[in-house]
């Protein structure tokens, strides 16, 4: 829930701008790529990886092993951008991710995180009580899974890899990357099949 | 970046040092874990060090680890077998003996 920006900011942002390019530092060009690669990031890429790995041992080793080169082969470019590092769900054990210190966030291929991602209160929780977040998101683990918190403090951005739903034998990418949503790649949700389709 | 000190399934203790209370810092090693035992997963690489870059001063870089801490003695609370999984870089990580592991 942002607030619209106030008039002076937009000034004031208007002169960084201006100066910016007076001094050669950056050009209009650079501003238009900029903001059309920030437009693009989603976490529709990010759940598109996940379901080309439920479905591809080869694309799920690379993905595992350098997330930064996986998300080049899906066309995003990672140049400048922190190296992704993706945190396999087992049966066993399950991966919530947060930045304590601030709001680290793989925005390269989830895009912008959610206002409650970056809020204190999900911040001091998730490291302390992360169980009784994930209660509260309507988030069931399987007994004996344990939970691995994520903190994402440094140079390193983080997405979830959860493990592929039950019902779903012979589903298509599509239909897999459907079932993939930001806070599943966050790792406060897991996937769910739709409630019609679960039921049968 | 310098060769690693620190291999995977090294025993560590992160340093109870306090920086931000001897002046103005800039520190990516969160309060909750100074002074904490720690296991070494995996070495990430080397990366600028963040406490220079933030005042614009030369940074070389440094060695980045994920450290994995059972997360109930963080806490006093919470399930055994949880953890918590943290990038600390490797001045802020003090090797624990081999005499103390077998302890």
């Amino acid at each position: 829930m942002s607030t619209p920006a106030r008039p002076e900011s937009l000034a004031r942002l208007d002169r960084l701008v201006a100066a910016l390019i007076a001094k050669g530092i950056v050009t209009e060009s650079d501003l238009v790529e900029a903001q059309a690669r920030t437009d693009r990031a989603s976490p529709e890429v990010g759940a598109r990886m996940v379901a080309r790995a439920w479905l591809d041992p080869d694309w799920r080793r690379l993905l595992l092993g350098n997330g930064a080169e996986a998300a080049e082969h899906m066309g995003v470019s990672m140049a400048g951008a922190p190296p992704l590092g993706v945190l396999e769900d087992t049966a066993t054990l399950h991966h919530l991710v947060v930045c304590t210190l601030c709001s680290c966030y793989p925005r390269a291929v989830l895009g912008y995180p959610p206002s409650w991602y970056k809020s204190f209160e999900y911040r001091s929780r998730a490291v302390r009580d992360p169980r009784g977040v994930l209660a509260e998101w309507g988030t069931t683990l399987a007994a004996g899974c344990r939970v691995r918190v994520v903190d994402s403090t440094a140079d390193y951005r983080w997405m979830v890899l959860p493990m592929r739903p039950a019902g779903t034998e012979g589903w298509s990418e599509d239909q897999l990357a459907a079932l993939v949503t930001r806070d599943v790649l966050v790792g406060v949700a897991l996937p769910r099949l739709p409630v019609a389709l679960a039921a049968e | 970046m310098s060769v690693p000190l620190l291999a995977p399934g090294d025993r560590v203790l992160v340093k109870d040092d306090w920086p931000e209370f001897r002046g103005p810092a800039h520190i990516r090693t969160p309060h909750y874990l100074r002074g904490k035992p720690g296991r070494v997963v995996r070495v990430l690489g080397g990366f600028a060090n963040p406490e220079d870059l933030a005042f614009a001063r030369p940074a070389p870089k440094r060695v980045l680890y994920h450290v994995v801490f059972e997360r109930p003695p963080l806490w006093h609370e919470g399930e055994a077998g949880d953890d918590v999984l943290v990038e600390i870089f490797e001045h802020w990580l003090q090797p624990v003996p081999a005499e103390r592991q077998a302890a």
